[in-house]
């Protein structure tokens, strides 16, 4: 959440009681002032009512996508392991497994402005700017092939965009389609001549065990993390060379990571590990965390410049690693991200 | 079986030591004899102190119940953050879930949000657009009332076939409990709502926002504004300290964290309802604001994660129904796939949009069983079979899967979940 709304309320709550009109027989509640309404009331109709001025072209879009999206959605919005897919799956949805994306299946662009402005990047919501909405926005339509390399969106572009499926979605249509035939008495005796069974649960072995010691099946002896661990903490001289300027833009570059990776005193792991400690860490070191088998067989520990490459392209660098990261183009940045991996602890 | 008189002498030492592992190899031994330790020798809570009062200021369930929790398939989706996970209706009876183990679904993660920096605002077509803080709401009239909320999504990874081998997976996107709220209605007429406007949205305050576009009918119908359930404080992970109870309808449409309600004459046509919470049927058109939750029953056991381990005899089968378009009036079982039905008993009559608990109590003979369960609800609707379902929409619904389930139950007392012809 921004921290702007709740300020602003906590600051108008004392001075606007008097000033309300009540509108209601209760009395109760005051006047919302309009710039709270103006703070919270975001959404934009189909028709693009609602939408700040603004405009960013799908070349900005491609910079600020690289650099705030593709690290779930793909450096394409191609979507990265089970994270959304933005572009593609044009002419699927009638298919075996229909690709739900922006371009195939949105009716709507104004949904896609809306969301991205509101709830994204995955949390740090409520960061980007207009213009940087409309440019990724841009992005995302070019990516769809539904505009051009030089698109500019902005709100007067805004109606010109065709999105393929508008058409493609009917109105609950259960009771003319269901409900006549499923309201009859129900058949008690003699319902059907066979009953065989046609497909087993167990024949998938998708189902979580509920004791979690289940053994993976090609599990990695733990030994390389259980002989790496002991020395990790001590053998780097971490403070010797550490620079708070930099961590501080390095906080910057982690928001890229915050989406999977936590940092500090209750830091857990979520899609991955959390990174208290990482630089100088063993590699695969934290206990509860379900690591790929090559992260688990991988040994050593994170020095610099083994984060640097990782960083750089995690799949080339850690074959098999379950990190779905693009990885950090900028050199600065890896150097930035590593001062302030430094400063975490729990 | 046996229980010879050394067994006991030894074991009389490690019971006054307070050995609860003794106790527990001599459970099945119910047909002993030679009497029954448990009974014939003093045990140590039944001789020392238990705990005082104060020891858990706010009580957990007893240790032997820790299996009795919420799991989630890690395989659903990217991370924890956005994703769900599932009541384990498979070891629960009677209808009223326990917040503590009630599934948990959220967008953006479960924030923290306390009362005093909570602010719900009603906006748009009003006379008045009005904020209301926590304790305004606490003045208005309340009510109290029991309803379902089922994810749209519950049972949606059975299309294709049978997949998750539990209950709780594959039903267990549902909780029920005793909302403590202010009618929506209320609170509209309070701001001087414009009798004219067709819809209201919602938002949470969560980063997901997680807005929903709702007829102005359903909003005056029995919608509330609740800040209690099950007579405590919401939970955290279910929206605390006010969410949106909307009976009967998909749970994406209960808000959490509700922060404001804006009037509207045309939907919004979020994400939430056009890329997500949508049915694309199989010619690849695609339904959008199915909001009822048609109506819906599964055993719960025996089931998969509660098998039989008593052998022939005496049986209780029971599982839940529920219907969004009101009262369970009816639910019939199934042993043998859906060839002959037996009507079961409703442990209390159906409430409107409520679970309803159904019993067979039965002899079973040790042969194997395919379980079945099928409700009615007041409509005369009848829950229909997955071959029905597929039958009008295809594979790739998704959401809104409200088929017959089958529990292959086999001579040893497990089950299994499969699907029959």
């Amino acid at each position: 959440m921004s921290k702007f709304p709740k300020t602003l309320c906590i600051a108008l709550a004392g001075t606007m009681i008097a000033a309300s009109a009540q509108a209601g027989q209760y009395g109760l509640g005051r006047a919302a002032a309009p710039d709270e309404i103006a703070a919270w009331d975001l959404d934009v109709a189909p028709d693009g009512t609602g939408l700040p001025a603004g405009s960013g072209s799908v070349e900005e879009g491609e910079q600020i996508f690289s650099e705030s999206c593709a690290v779930c959605h793909g450096e394409f919005a191609e979507g990265l392991g089970n994270w959304p897919m933005l572009a593609g799956g044009d002419g699927t949805l009638a298919n075996v497994d229909p690709v739900k994306t922006v371009g195939s299946y949105w009716p709507y662009l104004s949904t896609t402005w809306d969301y991205i402005h509101r709830s994204m990047p995955f949390g740090n919501a409520q960061s980007l700017s207009a213009d940087e909405v409309y440019a990724i926005t841009a992005y995302i339509l070019y990516s769809n092939f539904l505009v051009e390399d030089d698109f500019v969106l902005s709100r007067e572009s805004f109606g010109e965009v065709e999105m393929p499926n508008a058409d493609g979605f009917i109105f609950d249509d259960r009771a003319e389609t269901e409900y006549g035939q499923w309201r009859a008495e129900p058949c008690m005796q003699d319902c059907k001549d066979l009953v065989e069974i046609t497909m087993k649960a167990t024949v998938l072995d998708v189902t979580p065990q509920e004791t979690t010691e289940a053994a993976a099946p090609q599990a990695a002896p733990a030994a390389a993390s259980e002989e790496a661990t002991p020395q990790a903490t001590e053998s780097t001289p971490v403070e010797a060379s550490f620079d708070p300027d930099l961590a501080a833009s390095g906080e910057k570059v982690f928001r890229k990571c915050k989406a999977c990776h936590q940092v500090g005193k209750d830091a857990g792991n979520r899609a991955g590990p959390q990174l208290n400690g990482i630089v100088g860490r063993a590699v695969g070191a934290v206990d509860d965390f379900r690591y790929s088998g090559a992260m688990e067989k991988a040994g050593g520990h994170w020095d610099e410049a083994r984060l640097a490459e990782f960083l750089a392209n995690p799949k080339k660098a850690m074959k098999g690693t379950k990190m779905s990261f693009a990885g950090l183009k900028k050199d600065a940045d890896i150097t930035a991200l590593t001062e302030y991996l430094k400063s975490v602890s729990p | 079986m046996t229980s010879d008189t050394t067994h006991k002498t030894a074991s009389r030492r490690a019971f006054l030591k307070g050995s609860l592992a003794a106790g527990g190899t001599l459970a099945g031994a119910g047909m002993a004899r030679a009497g029954d330790p448990l009974i014939t020798e003093v045990q140590p809570w039944a001789q020392g102190f238990g705990d005082p009062v104060d020891e858990t200021p706010y009580g957990l369930p007893i240790r032997f119940e820790s299996d009795v929790v919420r799991r989630n398939v890690p395989w659903l989706t990217a991370d924890t953050i956005s994703s769900i996970n599932f009541t384990p209706i498979h070891a629960l009876d009677g209808t009223i879930t326990p917040q503590g183990c009630g599934f948990e679904r959220h967008h953006s993660g479960a924030i923290e949000l306390a009362k005093p920096d909570y602010r719900l605002m009603i906006n748009g077509l009003v006379d008045q657009p009005l904020v209301f803080t926590y304790e305004d709401l606490e003045r208005f009239p309340r009510e109290n009332h029991v309803y379902f909320l089922e994810c749209a999504a519950n049972t949606g990874m059975e299309w294709a076939g049978a997949q998750l081998n539990g209950a709780q997976f594959t039903h267990g996107m549902i909780h029920n409990m005793e909302y403590t709220g202010v009618p929506l209605r209320t609170l509209l007429e309070e701001a001087g709502y414009d009798v004219s406007a067709k819809w209201i949205y919602v938002e949470g305050a969560d980063a997901s926002s997680n807005g929903r576009s709702i007829p102005m009918e359903k909003a005056l119908d029995d919608v509330i504004v609740a800040f209690k359930a099950n007579g405590e404080a919401l939970r955290k992970e279910h929206g605390y300290p006010v969410r949106l109870v909307v009976p009967g309808w998909e749970g994406n449409l209960w808000v959490k964290w509700l922060r404001r309600i804006e009037v509207m004459n045309q939907p919004v046509e979020s994400r939430e309802e056009t890329s997500k919470y949508t049915d694309v049927l199989a010619d690849g058109t695609a339904r959008k604001f199915t909001w009822v939750m048609d109506a819906k029953s599964v055993v719960t056991a025996p089931s998969p994660q509660a098998p039989i381990t008593h052998g022939p005899g005496p049986l209780v089968i029971t599982g839940l129904a529920w219907s969004g378009h009101g009262r369970i009036t009816r639910v019939d079982v199934s042993k043998d796939g859906g060839k002959t039905w037996e009507t079961a008993r409703l442990a209390r009559e159906g409430e409107n949009k409520a679970l309803t608990r159904f019993y067979l109590d039965t002899d079973w003979d040790g042969t194997e069983m395919l379980l079945q369960s099928r409700a009615v609800d007041e409509t005369g609707y009848v829950q229909p079979t997955k071959a029905q379902l597929r039958e009008v929409r295809g594979l790739n619904s998704v959401y809104h899967n409200n088929c017959i389930q089958t529990w292959w139950v086999k001579p040893t007392g497990e089950a299994e979940n499969v699907e029959v012809s």
